[in-house]
């Protein structure tokens, strides 16, 4: 008997492969795929096969370190917010941000990984984390436009993962969802307070987004021709739209919410197709998405510097609470002895 | 960051309000029970979600086999006697 989020048994190799045990593999085989075809979730402690865990893992890692990667381009604001009220707004979502994170770990330590491993591996640059998060934040307009449209984009890719079939995360995605819809309507109401004010503030918004537009439609990933994992995700009900999909969901929704903002999307093919219902645009420039996903974003070493310091630059509070832990451990067992 | 990975992982249990059972909500690393419930309270509580926290060990949670078609449970499976529904009574018998 084990905890519920310790990791599956995994078959004990010094076991003599016999033909009761590849039945047996087939007969889980065929367990976990009626599971998925029933549209049940799936639970920690219930068997699976590696690659679905391989995928689980990465994905959510992957998921994870966007979450706290992500507090850094905001969190460069903080100092310098223009109001008490912009402050404290600001604060509780980079908050948020990192609680994102934890919920993200904590689901991912349910398949049998360790938090500090993952890190490690992030700084190391052997996982990756969202592409977005490797532009700079030039002004506070960018605070409001990483609320409306990269949050935006967040929520579209998010709330579908609320029915993933793995079930610690489509837990951690409901809570992550329901937070998330004040970080997107505090970045609109920023904008739209910056919209009302002067000529220059208002070319401050027109700015930043021009300049976030295109990387957020990158964060939905590589076109669905190009996407080589996609397919087994959705097969596996990990993922339940194609990239392009989610895109297309983005766009339509944010265009009408540019035109009730008063800026313009810098995109000349943006286009109303009454047919479909849907809005075309351009062409998205996917060597941009390589080149900043393969590290060559305006951000990306800084981003991993900051993440390096603050893992060495704060091992000695790690340290102290363990000392705070050690000798109230052993107060404590002095008090009964 | 090595003495964080020695703390132990703790599982979270929220009680939304009065009245209502805690209900389990994720997990974290502490290096005490005390520093758990801190923890869980940033983390789990940041916009009144409750009212009292629980944490425990997850090594110290003992729990059945993960399959939900283990033998354990196949004894209540057949007896649906121990259900309302089990019992035909007239419709017209009033307040059952």
């Amino acid at each position: 008997m084990t905890a519920p989020t310790a990791p599956p048994a995994v078959p004990d190799e010094t076991a003599v492969p016999d033909q009761t045990a590849v039945l047996d593999e087939t007969a889980l085989q065929q367990h976990f795929d009626a599971t998925i075809a029933a549209g049940h979730r799936v639970e920690p402690r219930d068997w699976m096969p590696e690659g679905y865990r391989k995928t689980l893992v990465r994905q959510i890692a992957q998921h994870a370190h966007s979450e706290i990667i992500g507090m850094q381009p905001e969190g460069d604001w903080l100092l310098a917010a223009p109001s008490l009220r912009r402050k404290a707004v600001l604060l509780a979502k980079v908050q948020d941000e990192a609680g994102h994170g934890m919920y993200l770990y904590s689901a991912a330590e349910t398949l049998g990984v360790d938090r500090a491993d993952l890190t490690d591996k992030l700084i190391e640059g052997r996982q990756k984390y969202s592409s977005i998060f490797n532009y700079p934040t030039l002004s506070y307009a960018d605070v409001g436009v990483i609320g409306w449209l990269v949050d935006g984009a967040a929520i579209c890719n998010q709330v579908p993962l609320c029915r993933s079939s793995y079930g610690p995360y489509a837990r951690a995605m409901i809570r992550i969802c329901k937070e998330e819809s004040f970080h997107q309507r505090q970045g609109y109401e920023l904008l739209l307070t910056m919209m009302g004010g002067t000529d220059a503030q208002r070319a401050m918004v027109q700015d930043a987004v021009d300049r976030w537009w295109w990387p957020s439609l990158m964060m939905f990933g590589p076109p669905d021709t190009d996407s080589p994992n996609s397919a087994q995700s959705m097969a596996w009900g990990i993922k339940r739209h194609s990239n392009d999909e989610l895109r297309q969901r983005f766009v339509d929704m944010s265009v009408p919410q540019a035109q009730a903002l008063g800026v313009t999307l810098p995109d000349p093919d943006l286009s109303w197709d009454a047919d479909a219902g849907h809005w075309r645009f351009g062409p998205v420039d996917w060597d941009e998405l390589k080149r900043v996903i393969s590290g060559g974003g305006p951000c990306n070493a800084e981003r991993i510097a900051r993440r390096r310091a603050a893992r060495d630059g704060n091992a000695w509070v790690t340290e102290a609470a363990s000392a705070y832990a050690a000798k109230h451990a052993a107060e404590h067992a002095g008090e009964h002895a | 960051m090595t003495a964080r990975r020695d703390w132990p992982l703790y599982e979270v249990f929220v009680r939304g309000k009065r009245g209502l059972n805690h209900v389990h909500v994720g997990s974290l690393h502490a290096p005490d029970d005390e520093m758990a419930v801190h923890a869980a309270r940033d983390l789990y509580t940041r916009r009144n979600e409750g009212v009292s926290i629980w944490v425990v060990r997850a090594a110290h949670i003992t729990a059945s086999s993960p399959d939900e078609k283990d033998p354990m449970f196949a004894p209540s499976g057949d007896k649906v006697y121990r259900h309302p529904t089990f019992y035909d009574l007239p419709e017209d018998v009033p307040h059952m």
